[in-house]
């Protein structure tokens, strides 16, 4: 075993370690903002499994997508929201909980079982390295062209679908007595009426 | 292309030649980039914060440092040993764990991208492919560790500074990826030393600014609104928010900070200077200069002068860009929050993508100037 067998084991061990413990804090934890955060350790130590396997156009993309966007979009709702809520306990949460790990377990060994029992088809070649990107590109425009554009198309659609939501158009239909349009108040408790007059 | 100096190869031979194995030998040299460059980083910094205070004492038609040290060098030096002894305090209220890991999830990011500044052909940590996409993502990381110290300070300004520089810092990476997206689609590659090498060769007149100025205006705009500096330094907008993320911070905690934002500073300088300045070609080529000569490339001593007038020459367009920075600083008064928002999503967004299709556009007109 060379230098560079041996950095890629140990380096191989933290990062599985640390993928595993930081989701299972993701899902354990009682606290939202720290599952928030945990949740992007577990996306960059994804980018380091990727690193490891000479993808490393799939690891910056990783690290650029679900953590520099997606994980601060997460924290940017929690922490606008800030709701320090105290959770009430729900009834028979034992055994809720139990039925939970034991679905999950037999997920689990259902996956495992498929990924042990499957002969995949490891390929000899050898990876791509730095030029990588230039291989994803010709594959983009070449074989994979009908699926990336409607993926564009499709993120298009989210796009004009998010703005809309956002940008919700008030329609006066209730007019207070004032003649003024409800919808556009703010809901405002009643001043207490100052004289407006100025005394100097 | 002549290899040029190799370090790395020599190193590693004089070490065998101790009698040590190859692997062992690769792992001595291997911390030895990465040592330097983190040491001249923190230099770096050094100069910038000297640079700070003695540019804005010249707006302000005061002297600045001057007893500590010659004209004042030693004072951003003084500055981080008072930091490192003062008390690092963790407010009663905070998050203690995440109080602690905020400044560093902001540090470590900016100190990694040092990985892919070249300072010549072959002096760099390493050539990844990647290159300046390695750069947008992790930058992209930082945000969070903003987020992280303004939540965990449990503070309203910190909160508020937090969530603003996060707004902020999304707002200006979708511009300043695709003014990069526009250099890489010229230079053909995303790797920093292809980008330089690409504008080499006719010295002033070859560098990407020419090409690319909306590209400029726009990558600059961006990287001052990543760095988080005036007139875009609103997440600590004294006025408003006493110092943002950074309130409760003190000690050791606040100098990683202050630190993890000048280093921020030189290395947007140091991308400016890479992607649209030439990096570190000098105005007039060394290669035609030791042609007009008969010098061949390979002589040693020449080898030897091309890489110290590359560092020199990054430096000194680096410097010269934060020496601009500072000056906007004291000059340019703060724009405000909705504003700086309605420039990144508004004007900038659009001006850069169609900055994007029109360098696709010339590229397939003129490939000999855009590069084909």
């Amino acid at each position: 075993m060379n230098l560079a067998e041996g950095v890629q084991i140990v380096s191989f061990g933290i990062l599985a370690a640390a993928v595993l413990i930081s989701a299972l804090g993701v899902v354990l934890l009682k606290n939202v903002v720290y599952s928030a955060f945990l949740l992007g350790g577990s996306f960059i130590s994804m980018a380091g499994l990727y690193f490891l396997l000479n993808a490393d156009f799939v690891a910056a993309a990783q690290v650029l997508v679900y953590v520099g966007a997606i994980n601060v979009l997460i924290l940017f709702a929690i922490m606008l929201v800030n709701k320090q809520e105290e959770y009430a306990v729900v009834k028979g949460a034992g055994v809720r909980q139990v039925a939970t790990g034991l679905v999950c377990l037999g997920l689990f060994a259902l996956l495992g079982t498929m990924v042990v029992s499957t002969p995949w088809a490891i390929s000899s070649a050898t990876p791509a390295g730095d030029s990588s990107i230039v291989t994803i590109g010709i594959h983009f425009f070449t074989d994979f062209l009908l699926p990336f554009e409607l993926v564009s198309v499709l993120l298009l659609i989210a796009l004009v679908g998010a703005i809309v939501l956002a940008r919700r158009e008030f329609v006066p239909e209730n007019l207070s007595a004032s003649g003024e349009d409800e919808a556009l108040m703010l809901p405002e408790r009643q001043r207490e009426m100052v004289s407006s007059r100025d005394d100097n | 292309m002549n290899p040029g100096i190799d370090l790395q190869g020599t190193f590693i031979e004089s070490l065998q030649g101790f009698g040590l194995p190859a692997g062992a030998a690769k792992a001595i040299w291997m911390p030895l980039p990465m040592l330097i460059v983190l040491v001249g980083s923190t230099v770096a910094v050094l100069i910038a914060v000297w640079m700070e205070r003695k540019v804005s004492a010249a707006a302000q038609q005061r002297i600045g440092p001057e007893y500590i040290g010659p004209l004042g060098i030693l004072a951003p030096l003084a500055d981080g040993l008072k930091l490192v002894f003062k008390e690092d305090i963790i407010p009663a209220k905070a998050d203690k764990w995440l109080f602690t890991f905020g400044p560093m999830i902001v540090v470590i990011p900016v100190f990694l991208s040092f990985l892919i500044v070249p300072f010549g052909e072959n002096l760099l940590i390493s050539d990844v492919g990647m290159g300046v996409f390695l750069w947008i993502a992790l930058s992209s990381v930082v945000p969070i560790g903003l987020l992280m110290s303004g939540y965990a300070s449990n503070n309203k300004y910190s909160l508020l500074g937090g969530l603003r520089a996060t707004a902020q810092s999304l707002a200006y990476e979708i511009p300043l990826a695709l003014a990069v997206m526009a250099i890489a689609m010229m230079s053909n590659s995303l790797s920093t030393v292809d980008i330089v090498q690409h504008q080499s060769g006719y010295g002033l007149l070859g560098w990407n600014v020419w090409r690319q100025p909306f590209g400029f205006v726009i990558f600059f705009i961006a990287a001052l609104a990543e760095c988080e500096r005036t007139p875009f330094d609103l997440p600590e907008a004294e006025e408003e928010l006493v110092a943002g993320y950074q309130t409760e911070y003190s000690g050791m905690k606040f100098a990683l900070f202050y630190l993890g934002s000048y280093v921020n500073l030189t290395l947007s300088a140091l991308l400016v200077s890479i992607l649209y300045l030439g990096g570190w070609e000098a105005p007039i080529p060394v290669g035609l200069i030791s042609s007009t000569f008969n010098i061949s490339d390979t002589t040693p001593w020449l080898q030897v002068i091309t890489g110290a007038i590359g560092i020199l020459m990054t430096l000194l367009k680096t410097y010269a860009l934060v020496f601009f920075i500072v000056l906007i600083r004291w000059t340019i008064p703060r724009v405000r929050i909705d504003q700086l928002l309605n420039l990144g999503w508004k004007f900038l967004l659009p001006v850069a993508l169609a900055n994007l299709l029109a360098t696709a556009g010339l590229k397939l007109t003129f490939p000999a100037f855009f590069g084909g």
